[in-house]
């Protein structure tokens, strides 16, 4: 209940406050965001299989977007950086898939 | 493959505290999900790509945009010389067209094939006594030509090129149509040199008067010559060509 609050939150606050993102972080923020999507995915998915634990998740949430970051950091210094970035929204939204596909199953049986 | 499956720690036996302090940073990241999220799409839908576009990309968007803006500079080129050419050409065409009908105006009326006017004069020739003659209308065609006369009609016929007077004294036939007297013609021209013309001594109305027959000339200013000629097409004779 309180991370969907916060979610909310953070959505209504990001709309009001609309702060401009500094130039540095315009290309990770995209991939830090799927990223974390990712992970929530995996939270609730965690919590419906009754196997949720709290540390686990800060610390993927933290990893993930972290990892995300970082390959897409060094594929822009290796002058990868597009094709890295396809690759990890990808590879993420395969495993959102999953996760979601898995949620569904819970919470519809089918 | 989902993360948390892979590490599957049930709490159990955890304080309270902890509890809380986890809660409220899964709270915390949420909330800056959230955030991030709004402002992720904000910022993508407030800039049209090209703000968040990387550098090689941006370099190939303006390849393209240059090599587009070539092709569209040479299709202007193109465009605007054919334009030039359509117009100059247009002239040419238009100004030929309007010499070319301003000619055939100017030949159909010395042929006798459109109804003509403009200033000129009316002769009435009377011949009571049958006393004129094919050649003293022919001299009266020859003598108004001669004054400058651009068209000529007497009775019905229009006088051409290849007008012919023929019959006797009191019967004149004119390219194959008799007439009778008066003879009635109407000329275009200079209508005092017209005049005149006919006046001169040992011209036109001496002869007829000398034939016994009377002529009558008003001036006017304007006279229709309404009779027409059919062309024929020439048989034999054929523009020759050109040289110069």
């Amino acid at each position: 209940m309180i991370p969907a609050l916060a979610l909310a939150l953070g959505i209504v606050l990001g709309l009001i406050l609309d702060p401009t993102v500094p130039l540095w972080l315009q290309p990770y923020l995209p991939i830090a965001v799927v990223a974390a999507l990712d992970s929530v995915f995996g939270g609730v998915r965690a919590r419906l299989d009754g196997i949720f634990d709290a540390k686990v998740f800060v610390v993927s949430f933290v990893s993930n977007v972290l990892v995300a970051a970082l390959i897409v950091f060094l594929g822009d210094q290796l002058g990868v950086g597009a094709q890295l970035s396809t690759a990890v929204v990808v590879v993420l939204g395969i495993r959102i898939f999953g996760n979601a596909a898995a949620i569904r199953r819970h919470v519809f049986r089918a | 493959m989902p993360d948390q499956p892979l590490d599957p720690e049930p709490e159990v036996t955890a304080p309270r505290t902890s509890r809380r302090r986890a809660s409220l940073l899964i709270g915390v990241l949420c909330l800056l999900l959230g955030f991030a999220l709004a402002v992720q799409v904000r910022t993508t839908s407030a800039d049209s790509g090209l703000g968040s576009a990387r550098q090689e990309d941006l370099v190939r968007i303006l390849d393209d945009l240059s090599a587009r803006e070539d092709r569209l500079r040479q299709d202007i080129a193109g465009q605007e010389e054919i334009r030039d050419r359509l117009a100059t050409g247009g002239n040419q065409a238009d100004t030929a067209l309007a010499e070319a009908r301003l000619r055939q105006q100017q030949l159909a009326i010395l042929a006798g094939t459109v109804v003509a006017q403009g200033p000129g004069i009316e002769l009435t020739v009377s011949d009571p006594g049958d006393g004129v003659g094919p050649e003293v209308l022919l001299d009266a065609i020859q003598e108004l030509r001669a004054a400058g006369a651009e068209a000529i009609q007497i009775g019905d016929v229009r006088i051409g090129v290849s007008t012919a007077v023929t019959g006797n004294p009191g019967s004149l036939v004119i390219d194959g149509t008799s007439l009778s007297a008066p003879y009635r013609i109407v000329v275009i021209g200079d209508p005092p040199t017209l005049e005149t013309a006919l006046n001169i001594p040992g011209g036109v109305v001496n002869t007829v008067s000398r034939a016994g027959g009377q002529t009558r000339i008003e001036q006017r200013e304007q006279v229709t010559v309404s009779a027409l000629r059919v062309l024929e097409p020439p048989e034999y004779a054929q523009p020759a060509p050109e040289n110069d």
